[in-house]
């Protein structure tokens, strides 16, 4: 398919900007002016709307195919979320309005948001306080990160190390990175859940901390995570809840009473607001009583008189995360999720993700190795070995089921385990669409004993096939202009 | 009951009995007693009608009919109906990212589209897939400076944003380096005081065009000084000014980023934006963020990928170039929807109507007694004003009057209490400038 | 699987080349098999001081970033600037045309840490 740029014919317009009703023209003085004008499209709103209408056709998305991509929690966005957020009095609301005299005044129906947000995210997770500012997960690792630093400079605590299990996501590690912390990785035992003898050999006096996700990025939650957090919290380590699989747990337990003190959650997984292609994603950050003093300003209050305010008296805060109040609109989504859903909605949220996942598990174990044979969470982790010793590897079946229209499940990760699949279904998949996956997955085993061989053209039905992705990395180009 | 659930009891009662258990509270076994909440009190649930209802009391409760002449890097831009409706297409917004390059060729070309745009916007050579916002982005381009020289001294120039100069404070507090911020003199960067600080330690200086106080400036002269030490050149820009404005490329920065929410995205009070950045070829990996690059599949035919991504987390953890994960795909697309649709010469004229609005409203500002229109530099679409009295006072005033009349400087800048800066894009209509420009004589009086 | 005769080997799979006091340093076909298609080296500069299997230049894949160790101490004198134009050179040719450095060496002792050809053949059994 062509690129938007190929599609330019000189003088066409796609669009028309208001009319100038003041009656002059000014200009900028030419050692400040651009040389070139910006070599932008030249192409009709009927060409721009075609071209990226065809696009978005070679996409899969979950409103147009099953997308079991494990430790994402691709669920189905309730469509009212959007028109949610493009409420008026929200979508065009100034960030820096509330940063006027007396602008919060002007806000208060947002500030009220936050606030309630706010609440409703102590509640359901059992922190103390949240920060709504980081504008994804990692970016709420980050900051959850570096209050951790920053509750530990308090103390004078010399503390060099954090402490992940093997099955970490990569961003674990590269935030400890940027925050002056290494990293100690800690094995699972023979049940997948983190090896408690391996771990007290690996705490000392300069552990800052413990990052885990429970369940974790097996499938499975760990049943001693309070003797994990008393190991911990007895040298005045922090304990971190990477909230990735919330998903599995609402109503069932909260971080905040099993030993955590400080936790991320990914709005666009648990919470259902749009993953957007990648992003923009929330990642609001919760903490305990231990880790309010360095919360993030500016936080939203509320005065006896039940007005809202931007808090900014935080001194022992860790200063400014991100430029604003964090992502809005994705906050404003989620926000209105919760509310439909209410508490007893979230609990059926977690009861039918787990159902669902465990459903495909003991289906799907007859023809696939299973990583850990047990009861999972909300996803479990295949591993591809039977079909790999015939030739067909995991990335060959996620192929296949590309051609079956469904989008392949998480490959190669958790690296813990090799050659793995992970199978996260979600709560809003019905019976009937796991069936099908099913019966693609058998079909796919099946065709590995026949014709292991047919697996290396696939897909077959993509407007493209395999990527040369050797070629991408030697043969550098990520801008049409560098080569014209 | 959550209305998204498609299993019914049947559903659920078959499925149980494959898996073997007799009721889904078996499924959370692992979970013990002593696990479970200490409390759960959360409201009930609500129909779809009655969560939009209850938003939009909420939205009547915030101000967003004030007519804004605020700006401070965030701005009231027209967004064309067609960016709107192309974005809100579920094969786009409920994708995830492109990790399945056949199944995902939507998102990865858009995205290729996309950071061809950059470059084409910037002049320069090679642009990521997108980062947060304009903050983070600055932020990142700081540690990558850091990466690329091995120093630890940058100059932050104090037009730059004051609230992104304390998002690098922020992020930077756990590490080694060193911050020195320069004065603006007459509204520009000041050459004497960035000439006095550079040095062979020093990673890079940070520079913004326009400045905060709107101001315009052409730091050609800065970067040649800085490149004599290998000190490297950080822009941060607004995007709708490069329709007109001389390009960091031009100038021979090294790094850029900006805020790209003025190409068509809503002001959302405060987010999701989208932070871009641009380098030179040679620095591409060192360029934290997602990359997509051009390729060919295996029968021969162009397609996009995700690539180079051995510089990121997921592969090299510790060592990544940025702990980021994600970018911000979806407003991405939007930006650069929203830039084929205004094109060559749509682009350049926005630029220009902006242009011509802001000084009409300056020419008029100037008039009223006792108000100061800083001239001393050239200017966009935003200007900085001086006051005869508190200006967080006077834009107090003028909430009363329906306007939001720009952003007082004091709550940032020391001793700049008086002064205020103004923006104007082209959706102010000159009938509202004029009542705009009536109402603040009022409030002088 | 080839196996140079004369060079001598680390754990870590590296090779080197040692002549009059200077030595060429490589990686071997073994490594270079598992890391798959080399997309990118970061070569280091001469002038450069290295230490025996301390980190020495970082080699990239499309889906792995790996780093490669100096088998022995020493100074650059000149690294392989065909790498930058064509990685690929290490995966084609890892004994020759892949050479990534030559060294002047500061420690002649430190060979007795190294593995000869037969002794890495073994090694490589053992690992599997």
């Amino acid at each position: 398919m062509q690129l938007i740029f190929e599609k330019s014919v000189e003088g066409r317009r796609g669009f028309e900007n208001p009319r100038s009703d003041v009656d002059l023209i000014a200009e900028i003085p030419v050692e400040y002016r651009r040389e070139k004008d910006c070599p932008f499209p030249e192409v009709s709103e009927l060409d721009v709307v075609r071209h990226f209408t065809a696009l978005s056709q070679r996409n899969f998305s979950v409103d147009t195919h099953f997308y079991p991509l494990g430790s994402c929690t691709m669920k189905y966005n309730p469509k009212f979320t959007e028109t949610v957020a493009a409420v008026e009095g929200f979508a065009n609301l100034h960030p820096l309005l509330p940063q006027l005299k007396q602008g919060e005044k002007l806000v208060q129906g947002a500030l009220e948001v936050l606030y309630h947000m706010e609440s409703l995210l102590c509640e359901i997770t059992g922190m103390d306080r949240f920060t709504m500012q980081p504008l994804a997960g990692a970016h709420g690792e980050l900051t959850g990160v570096m209050m951790m630093a920053a509750y530990h400079k308090a103390k004078g605590n010399k503390k060099k190390y954090i402490i992940v299990p093997d099955s970490a996501h990569g961003t674990n590690p590269a935030t400890a990175a940027i925050v002056g912390y290494e990293i100690v990785s800690v094995n699972s035992d023979g049940n997948g859940v983190m090896d408690l003898n391996e771990l007290k050999e690996r705490i000392t006096d300069e552990t800052a901390g413990l990052m885990v996700t429970d369940p974790n990025t097996l499938g499975i939650f760990n049943s001693d995570v309070d003797k994990i957090a008393e190991m911990v919290h007895a040298v005045d380590g922090i304990m971190y809840y990477d909230g990735a699989n919330l998903n599995a747990i609402l109503g069932r337990c909260r971080p905040g009473d099993i030993g955590f003190d400080v936790m991320h959650i990914n709005l666009h997984k648990t919470f259902s607001t749009p993953h957007g292609g990648g992003g923009p994603g929330s990642g609001p950050v919760g903490v305990n009583a231990k880790l309010v003093p360095y919360l993030p300003v500016s936080m939203v209050d509320r005065r006896d008189d039940g007005t809202y305010y931007l808090n900014y008296d935080y001194p022992e805060s860790i200063g400014y995360l991100a430029s604003f109040y964090g992502n809005f609109s994705i906050l404003l989504r989620a926000y209105a999720y919760i509310v439909m859903a209410g508490g007893e909605g979230l609990k059926e949220v977690s009861n039918h993700a787990v159902l669902n996942a465990n459903y495909i598990k003991d289906r799907l174990k007859e023809r696939f190795h299973l990583a850990y044979d047990r009861i999972c969470m909300h996803e479990s982790v295949f591993s591809a070995s039977k079909q790999a010793d015939r030739g067909v590897h995991a990335v060959d079946i996620s192929k296949y089921l590309i051609d079956q229209n469904i989008h392949p499940p998480t490959v190669y990760f958790p690296l813990s385990v090799k050659e793995s699949i992970m199978i996260e279904p979600t709560e809003t998949e019905s019976k009937q669409t796991m069936d099908r996956f099913i019966e693609a997955m058998f079909n796919a085993d099946e065709l590995s004993r026949k014709q292991p061989e047919v697996f290396h053209g696939l897909p077959a039905t993509t407007p493209v096939t395999r990527p040369d992705e050797v070629k991408a990395a030697r043969d550098i180009n990520t801008n049409y202009f560098q080569n014209t | 009951m959550i209305p998204y659930i498609s299993n019914t009891e049947k559903d659920v009662h078959d499925m149980l009995k494959v898996i073997g258990v007799s009721s889904i509270d078996d499924l959370f076994d692992d979970i013990k007693p002593h696990h479970n909440p200490k409390s759960f009190n959360l409201p009930d649930g609500k129909s779809e009608f009655e969560v939009l209802e209850h938003i939009k009391r909420l939205a009547s409760k915030n101000a967003a009919g004030l007519i804004p002449f605020i700006g401070g890097g965030y701005y009231d831009h027209y967004i064309p109906s067609a960016v709107t409706a192309l974005v809100s297409r579920g094969e786009f917004y409920t994708a995830y990212t492109p990790y399945q390059p056949e199944c995902s060729q939507g998102t990865l070309q858009a995205l290729y589209e996309y950071q061809s745009a950059i470059c084409a916007l910037t002049e320069m050579e090679v642009a990521n897939a997108s980062l947060y916002d304009g903050g983070t982005a600055l932020y990142e381009a700081v540690m990558m400076a850091a990466r690329i020289t091995r120093r630890d001294k940058v100059i932050m120039d104090g037009g730059v944003s004051p609230i992104y100069r304390k998002i690098i404070r922020t992020y930077t507090s756990n590490l080694n380096y060193e911050f020195q911020e320069t004065p603006v003199v007459h509204g520009q960067s000041s050459r004497e005081e960035i000439g006095k600080l550079l040095d062979k330690d020093t990673a890079a200086v940070i520079l913004q065009n326009p400045n905060f106080f709107g101001t315009i400036d052409d730091h050609s002269d800065i970067v040649k000084k800085a490149h004599e030490l290998g000190v490297l050149v950080i822009e941060s820009v607004y995007p709708v000014s490069l329709g007109l404005l001389k390009t960091p490329g031009a100038m021979g920065a090294d790094i850029v980023t900006g805020e790209g929410q003025s190409l068509g995205l809503p002001l959302n009070f405060g987010g999701p934006y989208l932070g871009f950045m641009a380098t030179r070829k040679k620095y591409i990996r060192k360029m934290p963020g997602r990359i997509i690059g051009e390729t060919l599949d295996v029968n021969g035919k162009r397609c996009f990928v995700n690539t180079l991504q051995a510089r990121e987390q997921h592969i090299r953890r510790e060592k990544a170039t940025s702990n980021i994960c994600t970018n911000v795909s979806l407003c991405a697309l939007q930006s650069v929807i929203y830039m084929s649709l205004l094109g060559k010469q749509g682009f350049k004229e926005l630029a220009q109507l902006n242009l011509d609005k802001a000084e009409f409203a300056r020419q008029e500002i100037e008039k009223i007694e006792g108000v100061e229109v800083k001239r001393s530099s050239p200017t966009f679409n935003e200007f900085t004003v001086c006051l005869p009295v508190d200006a967080s006072l006077v834009a107090e005033a003028m909430i009363d009057k329906g306007f939001a009349a720009g952003f007082p400087l004091g709550r940032y800048y020391q001793d700049m209490e008086k002064y205020m800066i103004v923006a104007v894009t082209e959706k102010r209509t000159k009938e509202e400038i004029l009542a705009y420009v009536q109402a603040l004589r009022e409030v002088l009086v | 699987m080839e196996i140079a005769e004369h060079l001598l080997y680390t754990k870590e799979h590296e090779w080197i080349n040692i002549e009059d006091g200077e030595a060429t340093i490589g990686i071997s076909d073994y490594a270079q098999e598992a890391l798959g298609d080399i997309t990118f080296i970061e070569l280091p500069n001469a002038g450069d001081e290295v230490e025996q299997f301390g980190e020495f230049v970082s080699v990239e894949s499309v889906k792995a970033a790996s780093d490669i160790f100096s088998p022995m101490s020493g100074e650059i004198i000149v690294v392989n600037e065909d790498l930058n134009e064509d990685p690929g050179l290490i995966n084609k040719s890892p004994y020759e045309k892949g050479w990534i450095a030559r060294i002047r060496i500061s420690d002649s002792e430190e060979q007795s840490n190294l593995m000869t050809a037969e002794e890495y053949g073994k090694f490589l059994e053992s690992v599997g």
